[in-house]
């Protein structure tokens, strides 16, 4: 199955990654290789297989109490951050 | 010679002060130093950090404290957040990031005791299976270096072939430990998913990573899972299972166990490569156990499975890297999408946003149904059958990979052929079954690994046989010429 550059623009759009005009070949390519190799499991009989997201049988999601363990260690996190101004991570602006 | 000890006897010597635990991280640093730009095995070397903690383990083991660990160096794949150390995940994403914390592994093997000397070098977010796609280049093989080590965790597994640590830590999450352990002639455990906490362990595909171990062999690998094993409240999959005495485990006798010759890895694997399996199970045959031929028919759907789920659960977990908090931010950037595209098309490399995409693809609207739920059920039908498996054996057997170490750059031009190279080992990851990986024998000079696969939290049971294997043959002692 062949993707289009359309399709891999899209694709790329969605993934909010950015491919050069130069790249753009070569993941198409690639890409249509690997969507073509996995279509090999629509043939497939699955019946009426109930679809499985999590290998072990039973886990439930864990719950515990809705108190604070966390303590507030926003200056070390924000130590490594690309832009801060007053403890916010700075953006370019998204609002006109 | 220090570095061809095993942990046990290193142990021994450390708790008697025949040697300190400073000697002994000098030593390795020394051969870091000595090999380390050929391998490329390390990204970081945290020598000024291993000299010190050496130095507290000395303090720890004056003061009467002892233990399988304490004072043993260890290098830490590079996915694992290390406190104040870089943590790169092999990317440039990563090549700026400081972890703030650190992982519970590593938390874990520093409460027994354990040495740090570096991070070692692995694919890029811990795809690939050749150490190819690093931001930080290749490693080599010591075994031939024109030849890749396998990957993702080929830096670990290249540290520990080549004797520049006693044990490093990798994660499998479709064979990147046990491939590149069966590709440089060391043992490689992956544990049952939930056995070991992902907690600080940057996530690839949430439903098959798992943290686990290299070393020399299982006696000396048994301690270091015994240390990482155990139910962390951190990690939501994390699960509340016991941990047996691994170590204690290892001498049971391997009568009566019923081994399990998984049919479709036979199929289409060189005759060669088969001899080596076929001679395996002759070892365990004289020390007492079973073999009989079992059928999984579902698993040559393995790959093409894998080749959904885990791109798909890696675009979601790769969509935290946005160049806002952490890592990569590219330069002057016009608005907030820019932000976003460079920052993620610059950091990430070709696999990665190849994997991303794919991931993209098969989670849209549209696609959904016929790729990614269509996975899952898959999944499903591969499990089950490891499952029906499991009601006739005790253990699975077969090769780890279909072929020794290829060379370098020969296959990184085409993903699928890259990827056929997990064949063997990617069933127990979608199936969250415990895998391991030993040495067997040489093919073209080059080590090949024995496959062992067992029901779900039955490590002690896998740690036996690997013992018992080990106990009756020495392909696990051989070193790689000029790294003895």
């Amino acid at each position: 199955m062949s993707l289009t550059r359309q399709d891999v623009e899209k694709i790329a759009h969605l993934a909010r990654l950015s491919i050069t005009e130069e790249e753009m070949p070569g993941y198409v390519g690639s890409l249509s290789s690997i969507v073509s190799f996995v279509d090999d499991l629509s043939r497939m009989q699955t019946g009426d297989v109930e679809p499985m997201a999590h290998p072990l049988e039973g886990q439930h999601q864990r719950l515990r109490a809705d108190v604070v363990t966390e303590s507030d260690n926003h200056e070390k996190y924000q130590a490594i951050a690309p832009s801060i101004a007053s403890g916010l991570y700075v953006v370019p602006r998204v609002i006109e | 010679m220090l570095h061809n000890l095993s942990v046990g006897e290193l142990a021994e010597r450390l708790n008697a002060r025949q040697i300190s635990s400073v000697e002994l991280t000098r030593h390795y640093l020394a051969r870091i130093d000595r090999f380390g730009a050929t391998l490329n095995a390390l990204i970081s070397l945290t020598a000024e950090r291993a000299l010190a903690d050496a130095a507290q383990a000395d303090l720890r083991l004056a003061r009467g404290e002892r233990g399988p660990l304490l004072g043993i160096p260890i290098i830490h794949k590079d996915i694992f957040c290390t406190d104040g150390v870089r943590t790169s995940c092999g990317s440039r994403m990563l090549d700026n990031f400081i972890a703030p914390y650190d992982a519970t592994v590593v938390t874990r093997l520093k409460e027994a005791g354990v040495v740090m000397l570096g991070k070692a070098n692995m694919d890029e977010f811990a795809m690939g299976s050749s150490n190819e796609t690093s931001y930080y280049g290749p490693v080599r093989n010591p075994w031939n270096t024109r030849k890749v080590p396998g990957g993702s965790s080929g830096g670990s597994a290249a540290a520990a072939a080549a004797r520049l640590a006693p044990l490093t830590t990798g994660t499998d999450t479709g064979g990147s430990i046990r491939q590149p352990a069966a590709l440089t002639g060391i043992t490689g455990v992956k544990p049952t998913y939930g056995r070991v906490s992902r907690y600080g362990m940057i996530a690839f595909a949430s439903s098959l990573d798992q943290a686990g171990v290299f070393a020399r062999s299982v006696a000396d690998a048994a301690p270091a899972l015994q240390a990482m094993a155990g139910f962390d409240a951190r990690d939501s999959t994390s699960v509340d299972v016991p941990v047996p005495d691994y170590t204690a485990g290892l001498q049971k006798p391997l009568k009566g166990l019923k081994i399990g010759i998984l049919r479709e890895f036979f199929e289409g694997l060189e005759a060669r490569n088969a001899a080596l399996i076929h001679d395996a199970l002759k070892v365990y045959q004289e020390l007492g156990a079973q073999t009989l031929e079992v059928s999984l028919p579902h698993l040559p759907a393995s790959v093409p499975t894998y080749y959904v789920v885990a791109p798909a659960e890696c675009s979601s977990n790769l969509s935290r890297f946005d160049g806002v908090r952490y890592g990569y931010r590219c330069e002057n950037p016009k608005d907030l999408m820019d932000l976003y595209k460079r920052s993620r098309g610059e950091g990430f490399g070709a696999e990665v946003k190849r994997r991303i995409m794919t991931g993209t693809y098969v989670l849209s609207a549209g696609y959904f149904d016929a790729y990614y739920l269509k996975a899952q059920k898959v999944r499903r039908l591969i499990t089950d059958d490891f499952r029906a498996a499991f009601t006739q054996v005790d253990l699975l057997i077969g090769p780890t990979t279909p072929t020794p170490a290829f060379d370098i750059g020969a296959k990184i031009d085409d993903p699928v052929t890259m990827y056929l190279n997990d064949i063997y080992t990617i069933g127990a990851n979608l199936a969250g079954l415990p895998g391991m990986s030993l040495p067997c024998g040489f093919v073209d000079g080059l080590p090949m690994g024995l496959q062992l696969i067992g029901p779900h939290f039955s490590e002690d049971r896998l740690l036996c046989a690997g013992h018992g294997y080990q106990s009756a043959t020495d392909w696990h002692t051989r070193a790689p010429k000029g790294y003895e």
